[in-house]
């Protein structure tokens, strides 16, 4: 009896001791899964420079919102910005702050894995299931030098809710009004067509399976895979390479104040047509969410660096870092975050 | 005396936790789908569309998926696995190959089943292609053939080690006196061992079809995700387990999330009937005079 007892005080104390030491000095985070290695590289690093611990959960961008909802992180990450309807659920103003940005690609599985070109109307046409084949001649005319198959075309989508799904059909919502009629846009959907695999691993390991298969992933998940992928016909008619120099350029565009932004179908010259940003999302007002004014100065210092030292960690984990445009209304976001009516950074 | 008290009322208490545990549960399930029951009402049952983006969810086509699954891979794993336990129980009876085989059989379930899930995708699907071209179907690889194959070979274990267990159980009187009029070992399993031990391989067989329908990541990866109705068993589908792993993490609909929710509590209620009949089979076969 006597020593049950010393082990469930000694297994209480252990439990409870790490909570009462640092408690104080840590941030917390929670949210979306994509940016999660750039994240855990950034705040490694912060911590080895400055001793402040972010503690970030990866437990997807729903979850993020709906903890910063509750407030019981102090912030939370998104891969989708939250909409007008959504944001009229917070009790206090919410800012989305952008800290970098990804693309999404198109791949496939044709034997000898040929260099493709498409156009919005092809993507859209081939993803409700209108275009079947690979020879059909719209692709054919497109790209003349290679021998496309007599095929037919399975259609890979995530089976998961996913901010990659949200990039993708916001894209195919804007560039085909009969998607945004049938299937609209949001992370998880109503599919016309195909199979279903889960995260970006199940998507390249069916493409990988299934000859005639395309499917969309991760511009990171493309090239650290080596898988081949698609150029597409931007807005203003040029082909592009999805890189990240191209997701870079298709960010350095007009942006709204509010940084509420998709990346898709820009203006920019040289831009690739699918990306999108990731964001961290605070209160506006840090008091509100019932943070203590040290910890309010110390998450705007984080965020700030993110924004800033930060970015050059993002290149080579494949992100593409936030353009000059983009950083510039960032920093204004940043700067106009308070804590009652005073501001935290100078 | 002092020690048997404490005992005794730790024992209540831990039932009483665990009943209340249950209760809690269903509560929660129901509060969170409280949202989904009021906009779908009953067509949730009968809808057979999923959009979240228009926000309609009807249930049917993952209930479909599940009980297909689950059905066809107790079908396919059970002459396996009952001949697996007959075999090691009373062919290789305590020898060391017995041993060993049991070893393994029981290791298929400590394998995690994002494993079978990539197995399944990397080494079973292009097999079931192959398959699908010679029948001239739609060559996916993937469908509910494919979760089944897969399913039955995970369940296979918990059928066998527990008919393994209940065989060893049939009291070595009655084989005996089986060999002493003079039948043979095929007679003796048939007519005294398997009737012993019925109840006991049905409590595993029911194990397995508990695990079998809510088994999720493996299914998820070789299933096809495909939230319609499935037309054939060689068809893409989804089940419930797969649909709320799926989507449940970046649900940020309120009515998308309470629908997922609800997803679950038929999962629990399911489950639950499931097993409150299986409990009653086993009471009815249970052999007289012994359990």
């Amino acid at each position: 009896m006597k020593k049950l007892l010393l082990f469930l005080t000694i297994t209480l104390i252990t439990i409870l001791l790490p909570i009462n030491t640092f408690a104080s000095v840590n941030l917390t985070g929670a949210g979306a899964t994509f940016p999660y290695p750039l994240y855990s590289k950034m705040f490694s690093i912060y911590y080895k420079a400055t001793g402040i611990k972010v503690n970030y959960q990866a437990i997807g961008s729903g979850g993020g919102i709906r903890q910063l909802l509750s407030k019981t992180v102090d912030f939370g990450a998104s891969d989708a910005f939250v909409d007008d309807k959504g944001l009229k659920n917070f009790p206090h103003k919410v800012v989305h702050i952008p800290m970098c940005a990804g693309a999404v690609v198109l791949t496939y599985n044709i034997s000898g894995n040929p260099f493709l070109k498409l156009t919005p109307e092809l993507i859209s046409s081939i993803f409700l299931g209108k275009i079947k084949k690979w020879n059909n001649p719209r692709i054919k005319e497109l790209n003349p030098s290679v021998n496309l198959p007599d095929l037919k075309i399975v259609v890979v989508h995530r089976s998961d809710g996913s901010g990659t799904t949200f990039i993708f059909s916001d894209y195919l919502s804007k560039v085909s009004k009969e998607w945004k009629d049938k299937v609209g846009r949001g992370k998880a959907l109503n599919w016309p067509v195909g199979l279903g695999a889960k995260g970006n691993p199940g998507v390249a390991g069916l493409i990988k399976q299934v000859p005639g298969a395309i499917g969309y992933v991760e511009l990171i998940y493309a090239l650290s895979n080596k898988m081949p992928f698609a150029s597409i016909k931007n807005e203003s008619g040029n082909f592009v390479k999805p890189s990240i120099e191209s997701v870079k350029l298709a960010a350095n565009t007009t942006l709204p104040d509010d940084m509420r932004v998709s990346l898709t179908n820009t203006n920019a010259i040289n831009g690739y047509p699918i990306s999108g940003f990731t964001w961290i999302l605070v209160y506006k007002d840090l008091n509100k969410a019932g943070l203590s004014m040290a910890k309010s100065k110390e998450l705007v210092k984080l965020l700030w660096w993110m924004i800033h030292t930060g970015q050059q960690y993002a290149e080579s984990l494949h992100y593409a870092p936030l353009s000059p445009k983009a950083k510039a209304k960032a920093e204004r976001i940043i700067k106009n975050i308070k804590f009652g009516n005073k501001t935290l950074l100078k | 005396m002092k020690e048997d008290k404490i005992f005794k009322t730790t024992l209540i208490m831990s039932g009483v936790f665990i009943a209340l545990l249950i209760i809690l549960i269903l509560y929660s399930l129901f509060k969170g789908s409280y949202l989904s029951i009021k906009q779908n009402g009953f067509n949730f049952l009968t809808g057979k569309e999923w959009d979240p983006v228009s926000e309609k969810f009807g249930l049917l086509p993952f209930l479909v998926g599940t009980l297909l699954t689950s059905v066809l891979s107790l079908l396919i794993s059970i002459p396996f696995a009952l001949s697996i336990a007959i075999f090691s129980a009373i062919y290789l009876k305590k020898s060391f190959t017995g041993k060993i085989l049991n070893y393994l059989t029981d290791l298929l379930s400590g394998i995690p089943s994002v494993i079978y899930g990539f197995w399944g995708l990397y080494f079973f699907v292009p097999i079931i292609r192959k398959l699908e071209i010679s029948l001239g179907i739609l060559p996916y690889g993937v469908g509910i053939i494919t979760a089944s194959l897969i399913l039955s070979i995970m369940i296979i274990p918990y059928t066998s080690s527990i008919a393994r267990e209940v065989i060893n159980l049939v009291p070595s009187e009655l084989i005996e006196a089986g060999y002493a009029m003079g039948a043979t070992t095929y007679d003796v399993i048939k007519k005294i061992i398997l009737p012993y031990a019925k109840s006991g391989i049905f409590a595993g067989i029911l194990l397995s079809f508990g695990r079998a329908f809510g088994e999720t990541m493996a299914v998820t990866m070789v299933i096809g995700n495909s939230n319609t109705l499935p037309k054939n068993i060689f068809s893409p589908a989804n089940t419930m387990a797969s649909i709320i792993a799926n989507e449940f993490t970046e649900a940020t609909k309120n009515s998308h999330l309470s629908s997922l929710i609800e997803v679950g509590l038929w999962l629990f209620l399911i489950t639950f009937v499931i097993n409150f009949i299986g409990q009653t089979i086993i009471k009815k076969f249970a052999p007289e005079g012994g359990k």
